[in-house]
């Protein structure tokens, strides 16, 4: 049984965390590339560079005569495994099999790849199978209407009467059989069909399987080739400093003991920062070592995080609010709970370090990046150079990581202008030092919550006032609210899971000083607010007397599918069956961002001297139709560990106007030996797919502070674990903080 | 000068001695398999083999390599321990983005030729100079297992391969 489905019709997708941000031209770039275009990108040349497919029906499917099936890849592929979904949502309706694709890097092109939940070609937010659930399974059914077409018009019967199982087209009655490769030329002369037929879930032969990925073999074998892996003839390596303290210049350099290393080619000033070309990357970082550098440290010089704090404080305290979402009045009656949380700076810390190879020719720029946003480098090519973007050529390559870097072009930019200076190809490479000091970094928050209390413990209203910095203001101005509301701001506490009924949330816009740039990091808002409502929930748990469990349950009844989630958390985790040891414990935390709904526990001990373990973590998932399985459970393993190993240990700290951290020994990152067991537990649903690739980051660090409190009884209300509050004999100290 | 013995071929190399191996790998060599991830030994993105033995590359001076085979991530699959490791990596669906990878399978390959049957402890041990900011680790684990034993480790979703 299958259901028609008129092109064009579009499903109304609930939004989550980023794409919230970006509704305001929910474009439909990629819909009319999937039914419109006839041979993409569009011209005789890029055709021919594209290899003249003989079947391209739209932007996405290229069949050779060969009988080779190209895909190509809207969305950048950074771990999350959107190659393999986004494979397996067009291979689905296209009848083949994931081991007869070959997979392509999409060249930057709006028109053709852009992502209808964001209005471009960007790769972020959770929202890369959401936004192509529809799109990629209608391009498939698309092609392969045609190629079934083809094959009925030369055998010169209905269509209706053919199959197709793994790219060949079959008529049962005459045994007649023909290749995808076979038919491509004729299929490529079809007109396009005017309305395609989906298959129902129970159909699937691929969707819902737990395949492996299709960028493992390479990766495994360490042939995968990453942006600081291109090798462009010719091409010169460099390493860069910019003045570590944020928003300082260059005001003068020797480079005299630089240009008597061997190897050393050049050095090269911008207005922030230095470069030191070599012909290998050691002669570009011991020349870099050696340079005599004098910084003009401008109006940042005296910056600190405790400066920064304390003005977020104020501003949370006296600055104006924006009302996100107010619903009902605040009651005269009940009991006030109130609490402060802090929020730090983090940075992203992408394995693979910050990176862009350029070559500027008079007419021609051309750049290897692994990037989330190839459009939007490409435009900003395109005005330092002064080429128009047609002479600008990016070549997407994997990516060692994104977690919402690479949604920036700072390190683009930058290599860009550093190649105007030379006549030959220039591969700029940060440092980790580099990568770390000018990460462009997640804000810092102050948010006061607070809540009213009924007889029975039960919350009939919450207020949050949230403070921090917005992200969107700068990266897309145009995309804020008309009230100057950036949703990310509050995502996930304007709209909670449970019933109550109510509320007022609101924001405190407070930037930070020029030259500190704040981004967006895996989780964006989801990440931020979890951490204060479900930590808050277990504060207001307390106050009532309740258990953690219980008292969500009952704010929960309205709320049947979160619930069964608290509910499969519980039991698979053994919710109140034995005793723990002492100085262990669990917490709950529960949330619905980014379109899916999840809850996780964990487990966790706390040391007499502070430091914590992790023992065990449980979640449960509801995230719609789940593409692959085994890539949902991998997001939600290697997300849930992201956040914990930032509330573990995460947090940029400012001294003199510059960044602290510059490495891993002092920006830590989770290790094996810190590992625990994380389970996921899937509620399957034929509901579209949620977003996945922040969701287990989002709940991570509430579920860890409860679990502190629940071992210790002390309630972190900042990030990340402080230790010292945690020892055993601490409670003075305690006293004092909490 | 220098010669290497890179993955079974001899290589001479026209370098300063305190140039660590990864730079002669990747912009010498163009092995870039090896990867870059912090350059002082925190991470573990760079691990090589010397004489079996698992190195971090970005720390190692070329001049203190002498005689040593070299091996890398494009050649330790001719091992039986890499061979078997990325097999293993393979049908557990370990890696995300993967940058990290190549150390990683560096790392569990010398681990498993020492040490046939390591047990959660000993892949701990083995295994904590490499990090992951994917946080593949559970699958890491159940993947050097099932190396080990032969075993399909049981995944949650990955039905035995």
């Amino acid at each position: 049984m299958k259901s028609p489905v008129d092109i064009g019709r579009r499903n109304a997708l609930k939004f989550g965390g980023l794409a919230v941000a970006f509704v305001w031209t929910a474009g439909s770039g990629t819909v009319r590339a999937a039914v419109n275009a006839r041979r993409q990108p569009g011209d005789v040349a890029a055709a021919s560079a594209d290899g003249n497919p003989a079947f391209a029906p739209n932007a996405f499917i290229r069949i050779d005569a060969d009988g080779v099936v190209r895909l190509v890849m809207p969305n950048v592929e950074m771990g999350q495994g959107i190659y393999t979904g986004a494979s397996m949502m067009l291979a689905e309706e296209l009848d083949v099999g994931l081991d007869q694709i070959k997979i392509e890097h999409a060249p930057p092109n709006e028109a053709l790849y852009g992502m209808p939940l964001l209005g471009g070609q960007i790769t972020g937010g959770s929202t890369s199978t959401r936004g192509s659930w529809q799109v990629l399974r209608e391009a498939g059914a698309v092609a392969r209407t045609l190629l079934v077409t083809a094959a009925a018009e030369r055998w010169r019967v209905e269509p209706s009467r053919l199959s197709v199982v793994r790219g060949v087209v079959t008529e049962p009655s005459s045994g007649h059989s023909l290749g995808y490769g076979a038919l491509a030329k004729a299929a490529g002369a079809l007109p396009m069909p005017t309305q395609v037929v989906l298959k129902q879930p129970k159909d699937f032969t691929l969707i819902g399987k737990p395949l492996r990925r299709v960028d493992s073999a390479d990766k495994v074998i360490g042939a995968t080739q990453f942006g600081i892996d291109v090798k462009v003839p010719g091409m010169k390596i460099a390493t860069v400093m910019a003045c570590p303290t944020l928003g300082g210049r260059l005001s003068g350099i020797n480079d005299k003991r630089t240009r008597a290393i061997p190897g050393v080619i050049e050095v090269i000033a911008l207005d922030h920062a230095v470069a030191v070309v070599g012909e290998h990357f050691w002669a570009a970082k011991q020349g870099l070592d050696a340079l005599d550098i004098a910084w003009d440290l401008g109006d940042n010089a005296e910056l600190s995080t405790a400066g920064l704090r304390a003005a977020l404080g104020e501003a949370a305290a006296s600055g104006k609010a924006i009302v996100a979402r107010e619903v009902g009045k605040k009651p005269v009656d009940g009991k006030l709970v109130q609490a402060t949380y802090q929020l730090p700076m983090l940075a992203h810390a992408t394995m693979e370090p910050l990176n862009t190879t350029v070559w500027v020719t008079p007419d021609r720029c051309e750049i290897w990046v692994g990037t989330q946003v190839p459009t939007r480098c490409v435009t900003e090519a395109a005005k330092i150079t002064g080429l128009s973007e047609d002479k600008v050529v990016l070549h997407n390559q994997y990516l060692g990581g994104g977690f919402g870097r690479r949604l920036e072009t700072d390190s683009v930019e930058q290599a860009v202008r550093f190649a105007t200076k030379v006549n030959y190809p220039l591969k700029v490479i940060w440092t980790r030092e580099e990568d770390i000091r000018h990460d462009i970094v997640r804000p810092m928050y102050h948010d006061s919550i607070s809540a009213l209390l009924d007889g029975d413990g039960r919350p009939v209203w919450y207020g949050d006032r949230v403070c921090g910095g917005t992200v969107l203001g700068r990266w897309a101005p145009e995309a804020m609210g008309k009230n100057g509301l950036d949703d990310d701001l509050v995502e996930c506490v304007a709209e909670v899971p449970y019933e109550i009924p109510n509320l007022k949330v609101e924001w405190v816009r407070h930037d930070m000083p020029e030259g500190v740039l704040v981004g967006w990091w895996r989780g964006v808002g989801p990440t931020h607010n979890l951490f204060v409502v479900e930590s808050f929930m277990d504060e207001l748990a307390h106050t009532a007397g309740k258990d953690p469990l219980d008292y969500r349950r009952a704010l929960l009844q309205k709320n049947p599918r979160s619930l069964a989630l608290l509910n499969l958390a519980a039991e698979k985790i053994g919710w109140g069956a034995a005793p723990l040891p002492p100085r262990v414990g669990r917490g709950i935390a529960l949330g619905e961002p980014f379109g899916s709904r999840v809850c996780l526990i964990v487990e966790a001990e706390v040391t007499p001297q502070g430091e914590v373990r992790l023992r065990r973590a449980v979640a449960a998932l509801d995230c719609g139709i789940a593409i692959n399985p085994s890539s949902v459970e991998a997001q939600v393993q290697g997300g849930v560990l992201f956040g914990l190993s930032a509330a573990l240990w995460s947090g940029i700290t400012i001294k003199h106007g510059a960044i602290e951290q510059s490495n891993f020994h002092d920006y830590r990152s989770l290790r094996i030996d810190e590992t625990p067991q994380v389970e996921v537990h899937r509620v399957d649903s034929e509901d579209t797919p949620g977003g996945l690739g922040e969701v287990g980051t989002a709940i991570a660090a509430p579920a860890l502070a409860n679990a502190i409190f629940a071992a210790t009884g002390v309630r972190l209300r900042s990030l990340p674990v402080d230790r010292s509050l945690l020892a055993e004999g601490a409670g003075a100290l305690r006293e004092v903080i909490t | 000068m220098f010669v290497l013995k890179v993955n079974g071929d001899v290589r001479s190399v026209d370098v300063p001695g305190d140039m660590p191996l990864l730079w002669v790998l990747r912009d010498v060599v163009g092995l870039t398999g090896t990867k870059f991830g912090c350059g002082i030994a925190q991470c573990g993105a760079c691990t090589v083999h010397l004489d079996g033995q698992a190195v971090r590359s970005c720390v190692l001076p070329v001049s203190a390599i002498g005689e040593k085979a070299i091996t890398t991530i494009e050649a330790v699959g001719k091992t039986p321990s890499g061979r078997k490791i990325q097999q293993a990596w393979l049908d557990v669906d370990v890696v995300q983005c993967g940058y990290c990878q190549s150390g990683q399978i560096m790392s569990a390959a010398a681990l498993l030729a020492r040490n046939a049957n390591p047990s959660d402890r000993d892949i701990d041990a083995a295994m904590s100079g490499n990090i992951c900011r994917c946080a593949t680790y559970v699958r890491i684990r159940a993947a050097i297992k099932q190396a080990a034993t032969g075993k399909a480790e049981v995944l949650q979703t990955i039905a035995p391969a």
